[in-house]
């Protein structure tokens, strides 16, 4: 009689019958639903001064386009600023968790962050996470040892470079980069080349779009310039295509006069 | 490409030849400089020779993220150490902490690595971290994509203790030849040389000539 009993209980712990069912549900062509990611151009450079950051601004929910004009160029600290790609909201979410822990670091050392100690807090995050995070991000910023460069991938791993291409659009601004990078660039041929390298992205890329976001990183000066370039303006229409009033003929006009009248009883409510 | 790429689901991973052999004074180490995701070229200046200690480096292969990750842990609690004995660490104790993480997270790790260096007690040393976390001192040991392709090359030129000069120039033509077969390694050939007085750094770029082929190349090759 007690051992009746004791099958009856439900099993101690988790419960992963959902996950077969899931996986099931999969295989028969459930679409689950989905997050808004940012299909991406983002891009970085060193030049001779220090850094240039640049980003599209399209996000989009599958093949819907979700935001025309969002800010991709994440504040990290005063001299840091971080590209994102990947889901929109795990980029936001880790920059703005991240960026916290900067500032707390510096009021604690009392020294300006480095971008180094950015680069580690990012990938140690995203690895604890396992690629779970889908934040790809590229790093950029100035301190005391000289202008950096970041790509860091959703795993965690992350390469310090002179420049980096993130995003559905990465391997089209990386042939602007490879062809025409050089060191030492001024910093109007560093925004020349970085505006050249998003546009490809957001031309050849159907994930990118809109506009161009720069933010140029010197040492002791940050310039954010919020879309720089108007890469996709929207054309004026060559042409008026309503009719002119008095294109159809007015045969006759009837017009009725209605009156209605209503009368409004209230009934009592029953009480039980 | 579709709108909806998913560029995010690609784990970052080191196709790769890594090398590393012992010679009289010392360890040469050598890798190509490819990292791929997928079929892109994610880094192709990749430094796979990572510093764990001054005298003692690891050569990485695997996933960039779990080896960036167990390496960065190692230097760290070495450096720890050093400061607490005042002492150099040993080569041995290295391996020991990298076959630790990577035996007790075999299932979590895809790594395998190399750890190479030098030390007052031992000499030039090679140790062998392969995939299950197994720990092995080797006088010569390739790793990596790349390796399948260099095992008769190895077998055939390889001697024991040999000159510098002739190690450095087998380790170069051998990862020449694994990167001249194998898809997933690439680029340059890095090769450190470690002694009783640090490293040496060396770079062979894959050209006749044994210049760069790119002109951008040489500025920023060198740096980590």
């Amino acid at each position: 009689m007690d051992l009746d009993n004791a099958r009856e209980l439900p099993r101690a712990g988790f419960n992963f019958d959902n996950c077969k069912r899931n996986a099931t549900l999969l295989n028969r062509g459930f679409k689950p639903p989905i997050t808004t990611k940012t299909g991406t151009t983002i891009v970085g450079i060193i030049y001779k001064d220090g850094v240039i950051l640049g980003a599209d601004t399209r996000a989009t929910e599958g093949p819907i386009v979700s935001d025309k004009n969002c800010a991709k160029i994440h504040y990290l600290a005063k001299n840091i600023y971080c590209c994102g790609a990947g889901t929109a909201a795990d980029t936001e979410m880790t920059t703005d968790l991240i960026s916290s822990q900067l500032e707390l670091h510096r009021l604690q050392t009392d020294r300006e962050v480095r971008v180094v100690a950015a680069n580690t807090m990012l990938k140690q995050m995203l690895f604890r996470y396992q690629g779970h995070i889908s934040a790809a991000l590229v790093l950029g910023g100035v301190d005391k040892t000289g202008p950096h460069i970041y790509s860091i991938h959703p795993h965690g791993s992350s390469d310090k470079l002179p420049y980096a291409t993130m995003g559905s659009g990465s391997l089209a601004a990386m042939t602007v980069f490879e062809s025409r990078w050089k060191p030492d660039l001024s910093e109007e041929e560093g925004k020349k080349l970085v505006r050249d390298a998003d546009p490809t992205g957001v031309f050849n890329d159907l994930g990118s779009g809109s506009n161009i976001d720069l933010c140029v990183i010197r040492k002791g000066s940050v310039e954010y310039l919020r879309n720089y370039e108007l890469a996709n303006k929207k054309g004026k229409r060559q042409l008026d295509y309503r009719f002119k009033t008095g294109t159809s003929t007015v045969l006759h006009t009837n017009i009725k006069d209605l009156l209605v009248t209503e009368r409004v009883q209230a009934v009592p409510m029953e009480i039980s | 490409m579709q709108p909806d790429f998913d560029f995010t689901d690609t784990p970052v991973s080191t196709g790769t030849t890594i090398m590393a052999v012992e010679f009289d004074g010392g360890v040469v180490i050598g890798a190509d400089s490819r990292t791929s995701s997928g079929a892109y070229v994610a880094n192709r200046v990749t430094d796979k020779l990572t510093r764990i200690t001054d005298k003692v480096y690891c050569c990485r292969s695997g996933s960039a993220a779990d080896t960036q990750a167990i390496a960065d842990i190692v230097a760290y609690s070495l450096n720890y150490h050093e400061n607490q004995t005042n002492k150099d660490a040993l080569v041995f104790e290295a391996a020991s902490e990298f076959r630790n993480y990577c035996y007790s997270y075999r299932e979590s790790l895809l790594a395998g690595i190399i750890v190479a260096g030098w030390d007052e007690q031992r000499g030039g040393q090679v140790y062998s971290i392969p995939l299950g976390g197994m720990l092995t001192r080797e006088s010569c040991t390739i790793g990596g994509s790349g390796s399948s392709f260099i095992y008769g090359f190895v077998r055939e030129h390889y001697r024991p203790n040999m000159a510098l000069e002739d190690c450095v120039t087998f380790v170069k033509k051998a990862v020449q030849h694994a990167i001249y077969h194998d898809g997933s390694s690439g680029g340059v050939v890095r090769i450190g040389i470690i002694t009783k007085d640090g490293i040496e750094r060396r770079i062979f770029y894959n050209t006749e000539s044994g210049a760069s082929a790119v002109s951008s190349t040489p500025s920023f090759i060198s740096s980590e």
